[in-house]
């Protein structure tokens, strides 16, 4: 059971939501269902105070189901605390609602999400590819992803 | 009442004050900005997807690259996170925290210098980027002595240091700490009182405290919001906590308040460096973790058992159990963080980094539209950005 005083009040507003809660060197990492991501962050936001989105990114696990983990690194500038939530994301559908109405920092950390990780954000209101041009193939970032660029063989060594 | 018309122009790549390859789309009304849209993304180089194909030694002279204004911090930042996911974090010895915090603030005031030079020129003051670079070099001598770089340093190590001070340059960092507020007097000297430098920052490049937590902004840019928040107190790592040094705020929410903020900071991590050195005692500068750590460079170029240990670790790497971690540092240019995934294997399953100048840049726009052109190039000025850090 975590101690995290975080933890607790979220369990108790979204029981049926809260997936798992693990513990790791200090830190606290909650996973939720991706359907109720908006509402969650909203209220880790306005009732628990944390006001800052450090970061957001996607994590692929390629070959597990679900395939990807959306995670959100948070923040709490007046009582100095970090909590991290995880919501799984299906291959067959990677998607999920955009939290850029709670943190305006999500905006882009969202499109550099989709640029490079392709999961899709709905209702972001400008998801465009932010890194790679506009015209670029395929997801950088996932594991299935050839190394060396669309269209390469793979290395095979020095031929001289 | 004559209808007016909207003009969209390319404010980059090639612009001096975009600082490398930031293009803005601006759509003007006369010289007033009416939307400003960043378009990044010039250099990727993929620095997290390399990651996952190194192991976490492999991957430190990576992280000089990111803002190679600030190389040390990167690799603090990283070399913090590693510890972390291994479980290390309290065996790192006092010498190589101590040396870790001084290098870390000399690095701030480097890039600081960097950022006061290159905002007073895109402003139009010529004087002070000279100045400034003088006084950098001086800080990258002493990054040649130590690490045999003057850029990208590959100074720490996951565990300690890669090497010792040299002899000598204790007194030199102290010799260039002792001449320091004296310097920066005088850029003040030159710029606060100028009325063309008052006002062309005062009121420029306006973003409240709400604004700005809502976007990220992170660092001094938050500070100059008057937000009292920094990693170093707030979230000690390297045994800040033992030092005495003030979180510079101001709540003038403008550039003339962010450079405030950064002049004082400078001041700031001078104090801290000169505490430094006093806490400096001889002893160990790696931690004791022969799986995970190094061997002393003597050890691999005298014994077989030395170099075969280096070897190993090097090529194969060492494995921390599975989890994740975050670790976040307060860089010259506010908050980077690193995101690590361990799987069990030598390399880092996914590293996202936190870039503070990408996350920064976002609030360009709510910065200076509604402002003057001529107010751009002072609010990216202000920004402090480094491409290197948006793009990775």
């Amino acid at each position: 059971m975590s101690e995290h005083v975080a933890v607790a009040k979220l369990q108790g507003k979204f029981s049926t939501e809260v997936l798992e809660v693990k513990e790791f060197r200090g830190e606290t990492t909650v996973t939720v269902k991706k359907e109720d991501i908006v509402a969650i962050c909203a209220f880790l936001k306005s009732e628990l105070g944390y006001n800052l989105l450090s970061d957001l990114c996607g994590v692929d696990y390629l070959g597990q189901t679900p395939r990807f983990q959306v995670v959100y690194n948070m923040y709490n500038i007046s009582t100095k605390d970090r909590l991290r939530i995880k919501a799984p994301v299906e291959e067959g559908d990677a998607t999920i609602d955009t939290v850029s109405g709670v943190w305006s920092t999500a905006n882009w950390l969202e499109r550099e999400c989709w640029d490079l990780m392709g999961i899709g954000f709905n209702n972001h209101p400008d998801l465009r590819r932010i890194l790679l041009p506009d015209d670029w193939e395929g997801h950088p970032l996932r594991k299935d992803y050839p190394v060396q660029g669309p269209d390469r063989e793979p290395y095979q060594g020095r031929v001289s | 009442m004559a209808n007016t018309e909207t003009m969209t122009i390319n404010m980059g790549p090639q612009h001096p004050s975009t600082h490398g390859v930031l293009r803005l789309v601006l759509e003007l009304d006369g010289e007033t900005v009416v939307k400003a849209v960043p378009h990044i993304g010039f250099l990727h180089r993929g620095i997290e997807k390399l990651s996952e194909h190194r192991t976490y030694h492999q991957v430190l002279p990576l992280t000089d690259r990111l803002d190679y204004l600030a190389p040390m911090h990167n690799n603090l930042g990283y070399v913090l996170a590693v510890e972390k996911l291994l479980g290390i974090t309290e065996q790192i010895p006092e010498r190589a925290n101590v040396v870790r915090v001084i290098m870390a603030e000399l690095t701030r005031i480097k890039s600081h210098l960097v950022w006061l030079a290159c905002h007073a020129l895109d402003i139009g003051a010529m004087t002070v980027f000279i100045y400034c670079f003088r006084e950098r070099e001086h800080i990258m001598d002493i990054y040649e002595k130590l690490s045999g770089a003057r850029m990208t340093s590959n100074y720490f190590r996951v565990g300690g240091l890669s090497a010792d001070l040299p002899d000598g340059l204790e007194q030199e960092i102290r010799d260039f700490v002792d001449s320091m507020p004296g310097h920066i007097a005088t850029y003040e000297g030159l710029l606060t009182g100028n009325r063309i430098w008052q006002k062309r920052i005062q009121g420029v490049g306006v973003i409240s405290a709400e604004d700005a937590i809502d976007l990220g902004v992170t660092g001094p840019s938050l500070r100059g919001s008057g937000v009292d928040w920094d990693l170093r107190r707030d979230n000690p790592y390297s045994g800040y906590e033992g030092y005495d040094f003030n979180v510079i705020v101001d709540d003038g929410c403008d550039t003339w308040a962010r450079y405030h903020v950064r002049l004082k900071e400078m001041r700031e991590s001078c104090k801290i460096i000169l505490q430094g050195l006093d806490k400096l005692k001889p002893g160990p500068i790696l931690a004791d973790c022969p799986k995970i750590c190094l061997p002393p460079k003597k050890d691999v170029v005298n014994s077989i058992e030395g170099l075969i240990h280096h070897f190993k670790i090097i090529s194969e790497g060492f494995k921390p159990e599975v989890g994740e971690i975050y670790q976040g540092v307060e860089n010259p240019k506010g908050e980077v963080g690193f995101y690590l995934v361990s799987d069990g294997s030598p390399r880092p399953y996914r590293m996202k980094i936190r870039p503070a100048s990408f996350i920064n840049l976002q609030a360009l726009p709510k910065m200076c539209e509604g402002s003057l052109i001529a107010d751009v190039v002072a609010v990216i000025g202000t920004l402090d950005i480094v491409l290197g850090e948006i793009d990775r």
